[in-house]
């Protein structure tokens, strides 16, 4: 029996300890926000936070888990720092297809949480194990600028 | 006056299947965009079929039926806003869906449902007007019989109609009336000039469920939505063309979860109750396969081979006279490599089927879903109209999920049929990686001459690759005399009026599945192209923009993007020591697009510091969707440059995920402008134009910098 937390609910199972917090999530619990890409952590799409550090979710067997506190994208809005990247996420347009910017942002919240105002250097060393197909980088970096209050470039003049 | 010019007129037949899919809330459809009245009009709110592709709820909420696949690019923002324009709604009560296959949903140029060639907004863009407009007259109708008054009394204004003496209602009040009308059988459009929606940067519909992990993708069906869901992983051939000859479950029947165990046509299924025993027990299945009819091929061979080929002309993609390369006072011959390439995106492949003896469901990010449609219903044993697919937004595509082999639908059916429960198959990152259907390999080789006044007299230009539309459906259409369109476009095509051009295609069988990838053949024939044409600049002692103007004159369109790339990005003024800076412009999908680079080498890799980027695509509905399509195609053709290649050692695939297929990250980005020109009266392709010129401009840059060509893609220095 393992138990730990996952989005502030007490979680106790007998589900094989060797399975990934990732199909754990999103099989078991039916989260699906956070995302599979690889399996290999070669790509962050799977991004959650355990005890608040950025955690590749699909390399990380439950059986590590015991006593920790899982959050995920669904409810890291709830944090003001998750909310202020959720909303600079918003403002800048960033996504396009979507897929991996569960794990964007979760890994961009982890960032700031702990770094109130990263420089470049910092931000790529934080953002470059999420891969975007869709070639959004220069926004997610803008993004996390904007939700930091180091700038407020607006995309353009934008209806509501 | 304009009529509803490209829509096809919708049976109700076609209407009703159409809405027996989309059927859901408390809402009143209009019956569009047809001439004819399309439904019954009994209000009934269950009772009553939404229309095929907009809504209008009593709380005034208009809800767009998007026929196109959203997987990045927009369309579930750049559909609504031309309904939006039209119907003189409230923006804020827009909602965006994806549609289900239906006939009704057919592309207005293509004939079938789909989502390629960058042509989503270009074959909706009359439609979807014709579908506001019409619902915009019924509105008018509805609210001047309610006031007694004449419908040219009453106008629209965001979301409620207007009429004399101060009267208004609002779209929701007037649905169940308007709901009740015929259809107007004429509409007129708007003048360009009185847009209000389309043109404005208009920010994403589809981002608030795609920033807080709502949003539902097709991976992300589970058993909420179908009981008893079970989850399948697939041990494919590990050679293109093996077959399945012995299956030793032993090691996998009895791990937990594990459901089933069936061979299907392209490999064995491991079922289960969820991915990770499904995957476990994959790994763990022991198979024979049958080499006998399995591509065998070698990568280096593959090249050899082409190049041998490339030696000799091939059949005529376009006729020209190049007698006067013999003669001429400077030569330069060139041959171009490019690898297989997988699409990579970022949500592995993915089906779910919900097989009874009767009907078939399917939930899939599909871009061809008439296709994917057809092909289950064969794979199932059932008649097209017995599958209904409903499209999921999809975690990207770039052509992979537009298959005409159908391979990742039929796979997900034949299990169903087998294991007989509700499945879904999951792709890892190495069946995606390895699974084929490539943009093919090409081997390019340029034989040009120069007059003494540096001329382009002769440009002998052979191809040498595989299709990717033989053996398809679409071969009667885009492969004439042998020579599949794809394979030469962007060549056999140029707006360079050059004089004495001849392009030659060998097109080769290597047993590799061959697909179209963002931009297809422009892929490899821009890069070829572009920096041939910088080469030729540099033997001619020319300028390469002012050496590319004196081939234009007959492309005015092209010649601006050039000349305003340029001076956007400050060419022919010195660049810092250590910058090298290039350039390059092509015309795809209707549109052209020009990039310049700005690159430095770095521990001797290449490092693109800077795109410039000029792109005009006619009329611009959303320009924030055009600023990102241009940055995205961009990155997906610099990870192409820089590091794409699928190879194959003995038939097997190389490569398996993203530590071996790697693709551009933060820290290589460069700074990117977008520069979008303006006055376009109808719009032209956007998701793909931005990919072709990127590799040129980056290996006109090196060279600047190190004066080495760079033909062989991925680049190395």
């Amino acid at each position: 029996m393992i138990r730990f937390s996952v989005n502030g609910e007490r979680i106790e199972t007998d589900v094989a300890g060797d399975t990934p917090l990732l199909w754990f999530l999103r099989d078991n619990l039916e989260l699906t926000g956070t995302k599979y890409g690889c399996g290999m952590a070669l790509c962050g799409a799977c991004t959650v936070h355990v005890n608040g550090e950025a955690v590749r979710a699909c390399v990380t067997p439950i059986s590590t888990l015991s006593g920790k506190k899982v959050t995920t994208i669904e409810v890291v809005g709830k944090s003001a720092v998750g909310k202020k990247v959720q909303e600079a996420w918003l403002s800048e347009d960033v996504v396009q297809c979507g897929y991996c910017q569960s794990g964007q942002i979760m890994a961009a919240a982890a960032l700031l949480a702990k770094n109130k105002a990263p420089t470049d250097p910092q931000i790529d060393a934080a953002m470059n194990g999420n891969i975007c197909r869709c070639g959004t980088y220069n926004r997610v970096r803008a993004a996390i600028k904007v939700a930091a209050g180091i700038s407020a470039r607006p995309v353009a003049k934008v209806k509501a | 006056m304009k009529q509803l010019a490209r829509a096809k007129p919708i049976t109700r037949r076609s209407f009703l299947k159409a809405s027996a899919a989309t059927t859901g809330g408390l809402v009143i459809g209009f019956n569009l965009p047809a001439g004819n009245r399309l439904a019954n009009a009994q209000p009934a709110p269950a009772a009553v079929p939404p229309n095929a592709y907009l809504r209008i709820a009593r709380d005034g909420a208009v809800t767009v039926q998007v026929k196109h696949l959203e997987f990045g690019q927009g369309v579930m923002t750049s559909l609504p806003m031309l309904v939006a324009e039209e119907l003189g709604c409230d923006w804020s009560k827009v909602r965006a869906e994806l549609a289900p296959a239906a006939p009704v949903y057919a592309h207005t140029m293509f004939g079938m449902q789909m989502t390629g060639g960058s042509s989503s907004v270009v074959n909706s863009y009359t439609q979807m007007r014709t579908v506001g407009a019409m619902a915009r007259e019924m509105l008018i109708s509805a609210a001047a019989n309610q006031w007694k008054v004449e419908a040219a009394q009453c106008r629209v204004e965001n979301g409620q109609v207007l009429g004399p003496g101060g009267r208004k209602a609002g779209f929701g009040e007037l649905a169940d009336a308007a709901n009740a009308l015929k259809a107007p059988d004429k509409v007129t459009l708007k003048d360009a000039k009185d847009f209000r929606i389309i043109g404005k940067p208009t920010r994403r519909i589809d981002a608030p469920a795609k920033v807080n992990g709502s949003a539902k993708f097709g991976l992300d069906i589970t058993p909420k939505t179908i009981p008893n869901l079970h989850t399948a992983v697939v041990k494919h051939p590990p050679m293109f063309g093996a077959r399945v000859a012995k299956i030793d479950a032993t090691k996998v029947k009895g791990l937990p979860g594990v459901t089933h165990v069936v061979q299907i046509s392209n490999g064995v299924a491991v079922v289960a109750k969820n991915f990770w025993a499904a995957k476990k027990g994959r790994d763990l299945l022991e198979v024979t396969w049958n080499l006998d009819a399995a591509s065998k091929a070698n990568s280096p061979d593959l090249k050899k081979s082409y190049r041998e080929l490339a030696q000799k002309p091939g059949l005529i993609a376009k006729a020209g006279n190049t007698d006067a390369i013999k003669g001429a006072a400077k030569n330069v011959t060139a041959e171009y490599e490019a690898p297989f390439l997988a699409h990579a995106p970022m949500e592995p492949l993915n089906c779910t089927v919900n097989l009874k003896a009767d009907s078939c469901e399917i939930w899939v990010g599909s871009q061809f879903q008439t296709v994917d449609q057809a092909a289950a219903a064969k794979a199932a044993g059932l008649k097209p109209e017995q599958v209904k697919l409903n499209t999921m937004i999809a975690g990207g595509g770039f052509g992979r999920r537009a298959n005409p082999a159908a391979d990742y639908i039929i796979e997900a059916v034949e299990i169903a049929k087998e294991a007989k429960v509700p499945v879904k198959t999951v792709w890892t990152r190495e069946d995606d990686i390895r699974g084929g259907y490539y943009r093919p390999m090409y081997v390019h080789k340029v034989e040009a001459g120069l007059d003494a006044a540096g001329r382009i007299v002769g440009w002998d230009h052979t191809i040498v690759g595989q299709s990717i539309i033989a053996g398809t459906t679409f071969e009667p259409f885009m492969v004439k005399d042998g020579v599949d369109a794809t394979s030469v476009e962007g060549v056999a095509d140029t707006p360079y009026d050059i004089p004495g051009m001849r392009a030659t295609l060998h097109t080769t069988k290597d047993g590799v599945p061959a697909l179209w990838w963002r931009s297809v053949g422009h892929t490899h024939t821009a890069f070829v192209m572009e920096t041939m044409m910088d080469e030729l600049a540099k033997a001619a002692g020319k300028d390469p923009v002012a050496f590319r103007r004196e081939y234009l004159g007959k492309h005015p369109r092209v010649l601006n993007v050039l000349n305003l790339a340029a001076e956007k990005a400050g060419w022919g003024k010195p660049t810092p020591k250590g910058v090298g800076r290039g350039i390059a412009v092509h015309e795809s999908f209707g549109s052209v697009c020009a990039h310049v680079a700005d690159v430095v080498l770095e521990k001797g890799a290449i490092r693109v510091l800077r795109v410039v980027s000029v792109i005009d695509c006619g009329l611009v509905v959303n320009p924030l969707t055009v600023t990102a399509q241009i940055e995205s195609a961009t990155v997906y053709g610099l990870s192409a440059a820089l590091y794409g290649q699928v190879t194959l050692k003995n038939g097997e695939v190389e490569q398996s995920n993203f530590h071996d297929y790697p693709v551009l990250r933060m820290n290589e980005m460069p700074k990117m402008e977008v520069h979008i020109v303006p006055g376009g009266k109808e719009p032209t392709g956007v998701g793909e134009p931005g990919t072709p010129p990127v590799a040129p401009a980056v290996a006109n840059a090196v060279f600047a910098l190190t004066g080495k060509r760079l033909r062989e893609m991925p680049f190395k220095i």
